[in-house]
Order: C-alpha cells, then sequence, then structure tokens
C-alpha cells in the first residue's frame, strides 16, 4: 500500500507491503541509524519518535506509519548542529559501543519534549525500554540531566 | 610508586577528552555490518540442528532449493577446503556431514543464500533434517561418567593444575580448615549488536570480509582453510562493532566461515547477521563452573593453604576453553600470598552450548567462590573481611599463587585502604546495623570483594603476544593510524589516539584512528585479555617516537638548534627560547618536501616468560591489576529479590590514560557483573536454550542500577605500559559477583554458594535459615 507521512520534517510517500515491520521500511529508504538489536520491543534499539512518542519501530507495520509525523537520529542534527541531546551524549561520555545510542537519544528527545525537567526517577521511567550493555547507564543519566538543565 | 617515576607534564594524557568516535555514533552514521548496502547482495540463514545430540541420517534441501529467490542450499559437501575448525582444538564442523553426530542444538547443518532474508528465512524452514536419537550428556556428572562419549577422545578434554608448597603440610599447620562447594553459572554477553558478517568478492583481492569482531586475525586465519585458499586472498576489515565481551573473540571466525562459503558459491555479496535468537542459541557463554575449596587459616587469619577443584562445562566444542582454563587456573586462588596452593580444572564437554570467552575469560567464577570461602574464614575468625584481606595481600617481593615475583606495580593494598576510605566503611557498617534493626522484611548486607587479574594473554598465549602499528603523517599534518587490535565500545580508538597525540606532538583532532585491516598491520594477536592499551598503545607509540625524531632532527638541522631545545606539544613544534615556531602541520609539510620519510611502523612484543605447565609455576603473565570493592546489598526477606543499593570499587590501573573512558569502563563492567551477580539466567529445556532474547534472559536496565556507585583509581606505574598504564576492560567486571554474593551472604546470614543470586535461589537459602 502507499503511505504518506513527515520524515524528519520533510514529506513522505512510499509504496509498503502490509506485513513489512516498520524498522525494515526506514532502513530500506536509508534511516540506518534505526537500530536491530532483538526484534522483539524488548532492547529499544530501535526507537523512533511517532506523533511525539517514542515507539519501538519493530513492532510496529509500516502502514501504521501513514499519517505520522515521525523523527529518526538523522533528523536531529541539520548541517552538523547537533541537538542539545546529542551533544549531552558526547560531553559526558555516554557513548561507547553506539549501538543502543541512536535509540537511547530519541527516548531521551521524547522524554524531553514531554517533560522538559525530569527527575532521575523520571529519566528512568522515560528510558526503562531502551538497553545499553556496555556504559551501565550512569552516564546516559547525567546526559539526560545536562540536556535538561540546557532547556 | 613503581619504578616509572619520572614527574611528566603530559598535554593529553590523563586528560578528559570527548571519544574520538561519538560524535559519527551520536548521529547514527556510524556504519555496522547490518548497515551495509551493496548491490546485488544476498541474505545469508542457517539451518540448524534441533537435537542436543543425534546422528543426521539424511538433508533433504529439494523443497528449500525450488523456492523463488533462494540462490545457494549448501550442506557439508560444498565445502571446498576442511570442515573441522576450532580455534584451538579442530573439533569442531563448520557444517555437520551425513552420518556424523550433531552435538548441542544449535549445531549448523546448513546454510541458505536468498534474495532476501524473508524468502532466506522460509527457505530453512523447508530444509529437511532426519536424525537418529542419541541421548544427550546435559551434566558434568554424567559426562565424568564417560559412558556416553560426546568426542571420541572421551568427554574431558584437558586438565591444568598448579602445584605450590605443599597444602598438606599447611593445612596441619592451620587452626581453622574450612570447605565449601560453589557453582556459578552461564552468562550471556549480550552485546546489543548481534554477529554479522559482510563478505564479497573483490576482484583484485579474492574475498574480503567485513564484520562485527574483536579478533580480525582469527578470521583471516579460518575463512581460507574453509574456502582451501591461502591467507593472502582473504582481506578482513573490521565493521564499527557494537560491543563483544568476549562473544565477538572466536565465534566471527564461524560466521565469517559461513558467509564466506555462501559469496564463494553464489560469487555475490552476502550479509549473514544472526538473529538475537540464533545468537543466543548457538554462540559462546560464559562456562558454567563447578568448584569445590578448601581453605585452611591461623588464628591471627593467615591464610596457610588453599586446595581447589573446580569442573569447566565447555559444552559441545572446545572453542577457546583450554585457554580460558588457563585464565580460571590462575586466578582460582585470587589475590592472595599463600605458601601452599593446589589446583585442579578438569574441561569438560557437555551436549550443550560451547562455552568460551567471556569479559573475565573464566576468572569471575573463580574468583567468586576464593571470595566467598576467605569470607567465610573471617566469619570463622570473627574478623573483618577488609582485615582478613589486607592481611594477605600481594606487595612487592610477594609471590602470586603461581609462585611469581612481583617485583613493580603493585597497587593491590592501596585498592583495599582506597575502597575503606571511599565507602567511609566503619560509618558504612553502622549504617547498615541500624537499617536492619528497623527493618524486619528487608536486610541489608555489606560485601567485599578483592580480586587480582593478570594483564594480556599469559603463558598461555605467548605466541600470541605481540602487536603491530602503522602510523603515517600526511604533507598536511593529519595522521593515519593503523593498528591490529578492535575498538568494540571500550575505547581503544580513543586512548590510542590519545598516545599518539602525546607521542607525536600532532593536535588530537587530526589524528585518525582506522578500523584493523589484515592487509596493513602483521597479526597483532587477538583483541581480548584488556592487552589493546599496553600491546597496541605501545606499538604506536613506538611508530611516532620514530617519525617524531626525524622531524626534530629536520627542525634542528634547518633551524640550527640542539634537539634538546626542541618542544613539541598540541600540534606545534617551538625551540624552549620561543625563537624558532612552526605548527606540526607546515613541518610535516617541510619534511615532505625535503623527501623525509613520514610513515612508520611500530612492533611491540611482550616480555618473555617462564612458566612450567606440569607444576602450573612460574610467569602467568606479565603484570597484573588489582581492585577492592564494597557493596551494599538489600535483601527482600520475603520474595529473596536483591538489589545493590550502592558500591565502591578502587582499581589499580597502572597510570591513568583517558580518565573519561575508564570511568565509563568500570560502570559498565559494574552493571554488567551485577546482571550475572543478582539475575541474568540461562534456562535449558532438554538442552535447548529457552530464554533466547531479552524478554526471558533479562539484563540489567537503568532502573536496576545502584544509586551509588563511587569509582577510585590507584595509579602504581608498571613500567612496560604505555605512559606506566596497566589495562581496565576486565578487571572492571570482576570483583562485582563475588561483592554481590557476600553482601546478600551477609544481609541473609547464610552463605550464597550459587551465581546468579537469583530471587528463587535467595529464597531457598533463606527458608533453610529459618526451619
Ligand atoms: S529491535 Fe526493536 S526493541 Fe529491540
Ligand atoms: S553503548 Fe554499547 S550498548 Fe550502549
Amino acid at each position: 500500500m502507499l503511505v504518506r507521512f513527515n520524515l524528519n520534517g520533510e514529506e513522505i510517500e512510499s509504496e509498503v507491503r502490509d506485513d513489512e515491520r516498520a524498522l525494515d521500511f526506514l532502513r530500506r529508504i536509508g534511516m540506518k541509524s534505526v537500530k536491530e538489536g532483538c526484534g522483539e520491543g524488548e532492547c529499544g534499539a530501535c526507537t523512533i519518535i511517532v506523533n511525539g512518542r517514542n515507539v519501538v519501530s519493530c513492532l510496529m507495520l509500516a502502514p501504521e506509519l501513514d499519517g505520522t509525523e515521525v523523527w529518526t537520529t538523522e533528523g536531529l542534527s541539520f548541517k552538523n548542529e547537533l541537538d542539545p541531546i546529542q551533544k549531552a551524549f558526547v560531553d559526558e561520555g555516554a557513548i561507547q559501543c553506539g549501538f543502543c545510542t541512536p535509540g537511547m537519544v530519541m527516548s531521551a528527545k521524547a522524554l524531553l519534549m514531554k517533560n522538559p525537567q525530569p527527575t532521575v526517577e523520571e529519566i528512568k521511567k522515560g528510558m526503562e525500554g531502551n538497553l545499553c550493555r556496555c556504559t551501565g547507564y550512569f552516564k546516559i543519566i547525567e546526559a539526560v540531566k545536562k540536556a535538561a538543565d540546557e532547556n | 610508586m613503581g619504578t616509572f617515576t619520572k614527574k611528566r607534564d603530559y598535554s593529553v594524557i590523563g586528560k578528559e577528552i570527548p571519544r574520538v568516535d561519538s560524535l559519527v555514533k551520536v548521529k547514527g552514521k556510524a556504519k555496522f555490518v547490518a548497515d551495509f548496502d551493496m548491490k546485488d547482495m544476498l541474505y545469508g540463514a542457517l539451518v540448524l540442528s534441533k537435537r542436543a545430540r543425534g546422528r543426521v541420517k539424511k538433508i533433504d534441501v529439494s523443497k528449500a532449493s525450488s523456492l523463488k529467490g533462494v540462490r545457494a542450499i549448501l550442506t557439508y559437501e560444498d565445502i571446498p577446503g576442511e570442515n573441522q575448525i576450532g580455534e584451538v582444538v579442530n573439533d569442531m564442523p563448520c557444517l555437520v556431514p551425513v552420518g556424523e553426530e550433531v552435538r548441542y542444538y544449535g549445531d549448523v547443518i546448513s546454510l541458505v543464500a536468498a534474495d532476501s532474508l524473508e524468502i532466506a528465512k522460509e527457505a530453512v524452514k523447508l530444509v529437511k533434517v532426519e536424525y537418529e536419537d542419541l541421548e544427550p550428556v546435559l551434566t558434568i556428572e554424567k559426562a565424568l561418567k564417560n559412558e556416553v562419549k560426546i568426542h571420541p577422545s572421551g568427554n574431558i578434554l584437558t586438565s591444568k593444575k598448579i602445584r605450590k608448597g605443599n597444602v598438606e603440610k599447611g593445612f596441619f599447620e592451620s587452626d581453622f580448615v574450612i570447605e565449601d562447594d560453589f557453582y556459578a553459572h552461564y552468562q550471556e554477553q549480550a552485546y546489543l549488536e548481534p554477529q554479522g558478517i559482510l563478505s564479497l568478492y573483490d576482484n583484485n583481492y579474492g574475498i574480503t570480509i567485513y564484520g562485527s569482531m574483536q579478533c580480525p586475525y582469527y578470521v583471516q586465519e579460518m575463512v581460507p582453510k574453509v574456502l582451501g585458499m591461502s591467507m593472502h586472498s582473504v582481506r578482513v576489515i573490521q565493521a564499527e562493532t557494537g560491543g563483544a565481551f568476549g562473544g565477538k573473540e572466536d565465534v566471527p571466525s564461524y560466521v565469517a566461515s559461513q558467509c564466506a562459503l555462501l559469496t564463494y558459491h553464489t560469487k555475490k555479496p552476502v550479509l549473514l547477521v544472526y538473529s538475537r535468537e540464533v545468537d543466543i542459541q548457538t554462540t559462546s557463554k560464559r562456562h558454567p563452573i563447578k568448584s569445590h575449596y578448601k581453605l585452611g587459616v591461623t588464628e591471627d587469619g593467615k591464610i596457610k593453604a588453599v586446595e581447589i577443584t573446580a569442573h569447566m562445562d565447555m559444552g559441545a566444542y572446545a572453542t577457546l576453553s583450554p585457554i580460558v582454563m588457563y585464565r580460571s587456573l590462575v586466578h582460582a586462588a585470587g589475590a592472595y600470598d599463600i605458601e601452599n596452593v593446589k589446583v585442579d580444572i578438569d574441561g569438560v564437554y557437555t551436549n550443550k552450548v560451547p562455552c568460551g570467552a567471556f569479559r573475565g575469560f573464566g576468572s569471575p567464577q573463580v574468583l567468586f567462590a576464593m571470595e566467598s570461602i576467605v569470607d567465610e574464614a573471617a566469619e570463622k575468625l570473627r574478623m573483618d573481611p577488609m582485615d582478613i584481606r589486607l592481611k594477605n595481600a600481594l606487595r612487592i617481593g610477594s609471590r602470586t599463587s603461581t609462585d611469581q615475583l612481583l617485583t613493580e606495580s603493585v597497587g593491590a593494598v592501596k585498592t583495599i585502604e582506597h575502597a575503606m576510605e571511599i565507602s567511609n566503611y566503619a560509618e558504612l557498617k553502622k549504617e547498615m546495623a541500624a537499617f536492619n534493626l528497623e527493618n524486619k522484611f528487608k536486610k541489608r548486607g555489606i560485601g567485599v570483594s578483592h580480586i587480582i587479574y593478570g594483564i594480556s594473554l599469559g603463558a598461555a598465549g605467548q605466541h600470541l603476544d605481540a602487536a603491530g602499528s602503522l602510523v603515517q603523517v600526511h604533507r598536511d599534518g593529519s595522521v593515519n593510524i593503523h593498528i591490529g587490535n578492535t575498538e568494540m565500545g571500550q575505547g581503544a580508538k580513543t586512548v590510542i589516539a590519545m598516545i599518539a597525540s602525546e607521542a607525536l606532538g600532532q593536535s588530537i583532532e587530526k589524528i585518525r584512528v582506522d578500523n584493523p585491516d589484515t592487509s596493513y598491520v602483521q597479526d597483532s594477536g587477538p583483541t581480548v585479555a584488556s592487552r589493546a592499551t599496553v600491546f597496541s598503545g605501545n606499538a604506536v607509540k613506538k611508530a611516532c617516537e620514530k617519525i617524531k625524531a626525524r622531524m626534530e632532527e629536520y627542525f634542528s638541522k634547518t633551524r640550527n638548534v640542539s634537539v634538546e631545545e626542541i618542544v613539541f606539544k598540541n600540534g606545534a613544534i617551538k625551540t624552549v627560547d620561543n625563537k624558532h615556531k612552526i605548527l606540526f602541520d607546515s613541518l610535516a609539510n617541510e619534511c615532505y618536501n625535503s623527501n623525509t620519510k613520514m610513515v612508520e611502523r611500530g612492533w611491540f612484543v611482550s616480555p618473555k616468560l617462564r612458566w612450567n605447565s606440569e607444576t602450573g609455576l612460574g610467569e602467568a603473565y606479565i603484570t597484573y591489576a588489582y581492585a577492592t570493592q564494597v557493596v551494599v546489598a538489600e535483601v527482600d526477606m520475603l520474595t529473596g529479590k536483591s538489589q545493590v543499593i550502592e558500591a565502591y570499587t578502587s582499581h589499580d590501573v597502572g597510570k591513568k590514560l583517558n580518565p573519561v573512558g575508564l570511568v565509563g569502563q568500570v560502570q559498565g563492567g559494574f552493571v554488567q557483573g551485577m546482571g550475572y551477580g543478582l539475575f541474568e539466567e540461562i534456562k535449558t529445556t532438554d538442552g535447548r536454550i529457552t530464554t533466547d532474547n531479552f524478554n526471558t534472559y533479562i539484563i540489567p536496565t537503568i532502573s536496576d542500577i545502584p544509586q551509588k556507585l563511587k569509582i577510585d583509581f590507584v595509579e602504581d606505574a608498571y613500567s612496560q605500559g604505555p605512559f606506566g598504564a596497566k589495562g581496565i576492560g576486565e578487571p572492571s567486571l570482576m570483583p562485582v559477583p563475588a561483592s554481590i554474593a557476600n553482601a546478600i551472604s551477609n544481609a541473609v546470614r547464610k552463605r550464597v554458594k550459587r551465581i546468579p543470586a537469583t530471587a528463587e535461589y535467595v529464597f531457598n537459602i533463606i527458608e533453610e535459615v529459618i526451619k
């Protein structure tokens, strides 16, 4: 079927299969920041923002994107200018292997859009669906706090 | 301080700088292997054994091959080279032949390549395999009976031992002798990026392989064997690697062999990425280890003797087990100065998933047991756990459990002192007692552990213990660095760039550390054993120093100043009197114009170790790292569920090169070790792993981490390390399961003898106390 939606600020029109996962579709059209770590909605590596909420794209079907507003990490930094949350991840050393990073950044972004000044507990709640095996999460919390402070 | 005492004012070393690869990663532009798009690329998938043990009677691919879009279905008959593979012992078939046995649920029988992943998966389902059912061996006990032989040679592959002093005499001289049994279960690496390889034909070169891996040279050795090619026809380039933790040490060699076979037959690029389920089902884990410990102590807390027997469950194939065992052996008696040590370890085959490398490499399991029995001794003597550790700790002049004389960089005692200091240990004990008085159903405990970790491969791996580098300074001053060790998230690129920046005097922004490519640098051994900093670091430092010396010479000749007067720093070169000054970039250009050689190689070989494998005595490792940790755990007495409330950890790292990276490693290692200590549980049914994704194999989330993790570093420089550094990758995890087990034991007043100490397990031991 044909889907029309807004991707990273641009109107997109594309043919998708009914059973195609949003994850595969987005990767197919070049959004390689959307990663697959489990395919079961458990790791958060495939997190994107749909209509202001963070969702796991491995459990979403491509046709469901129709009429939505979607953001992936590709859309966060324009012309080398990092989004404040990206900058905070770099500054706080919240990145190791980087495989979880795009999904983490999208969950953090969605959290800060809803709640610009989250407490540590709220950060934990908001990021609970994103696994990271490298950092132990401490610096990720610091990064989100820092980005919130600069809001 | 150790022997590295010269006070230096570094410009990059020891400074807080952002990771060199963080920008590309935070933008989502880092290229992991699944992100490669090639024209006409095919997708690979595996047909796996559905039995823990059985004989393959027939493989029928006819239905699968007639599926539209299927390009190849391969079985053992399609292997042009050798089918028997293995990193240490050739006991594993690349593809199980008809008439032979499958030895675990997950052995690979056939390979499929198709136009899309969906088609490949569909074809996998259509491949029919007939088995003759055979009785599987699923426990160490059953394997030891040797009634059913998993391999023709028998079920014990290798045995290793240490014989130091005379334990009988030591026990005789002891006031107390304590004995206990311990069990440490599997742990899954759970790197977030699953295994993946892309292989393709390169007209000039034969086969090129990109992939997620720790050890490109292992891959470059195995793939040509399977394909029947020479090594010069296979080029291996590491792609961005999304975590590894040992799980991408030898496994990518097998994945690459499977993938390259598909390319060989289809002549097309093939991408083979494991699903999480296939990854957990088939790839190596941390070994389950059963151990028996017997410890003799005097009344004043001196450990006189320790006797250890241990069995490691290797699973169906040896993979890296023999060398993992070596590390278990050397670390079994812990971080103490003990006169009499006897250790026996056997590696046992079972019909289960093969075990292999995982951060710590066979040592967290035995350190947990040793640290538990040391705590039991302390309890018996009514001694504080810290005091008994201080009493027996290693110092300069001490001898390790393999009788290795320690002559420098022994920060062990300092880590104990620092851990007590940063945790405010005496106060912490009072707070905990107060908490326990007030709370009936929640109890808290303090756990301590003190560990040692041998850096690099040690005496058993000396033939691999060298590393190279290729450094090229370009005309514009920018620098390329090629090394043989990989970045997998641990920060190797950053620390290497820092070392190069310091050694060359060029600013770090101008330095690029490239992903390893086997065509540039000679085999530099695996990226394991916390060795990249010391080995590649030294190799890069050497190459940089050679280039810098040449630039210095040129500068001194053309400016008519002596070499001693020249300072290279942060991208500029000047004389001490500030009379002559030039940018590094401009000097590089001048050097080019005068035909100066601006490319160099570095090669670092580890100091040679003397080792006797008959007695298990000698120099086991080039040097050791030490750590001490204090953990406060809270146990819900009604459910047995435990959590870590706060933790304090002190690590002897020789010299802090990259402080941000060090902290990151310790935090990540802590949380991974905590998962192992508390709840990461591999479950099996009839040899099949049933916890094969993150909904059943639970790893720590952001909500599980302690409220506080205080980190301290001891700097006791190591003279052979670059700028005095040792490694941190693994020591970060090693003390954690032990300190958590001790904390829970302390909370529930009953010894935890198994990790992970799951809610179910802890609940059961609480019940026993009540009974
Ligand atoms: S891939 Fe979607 S949550 Fe893991
Ligand atoms: S940085 Fe590796 S999984 Fe998060």
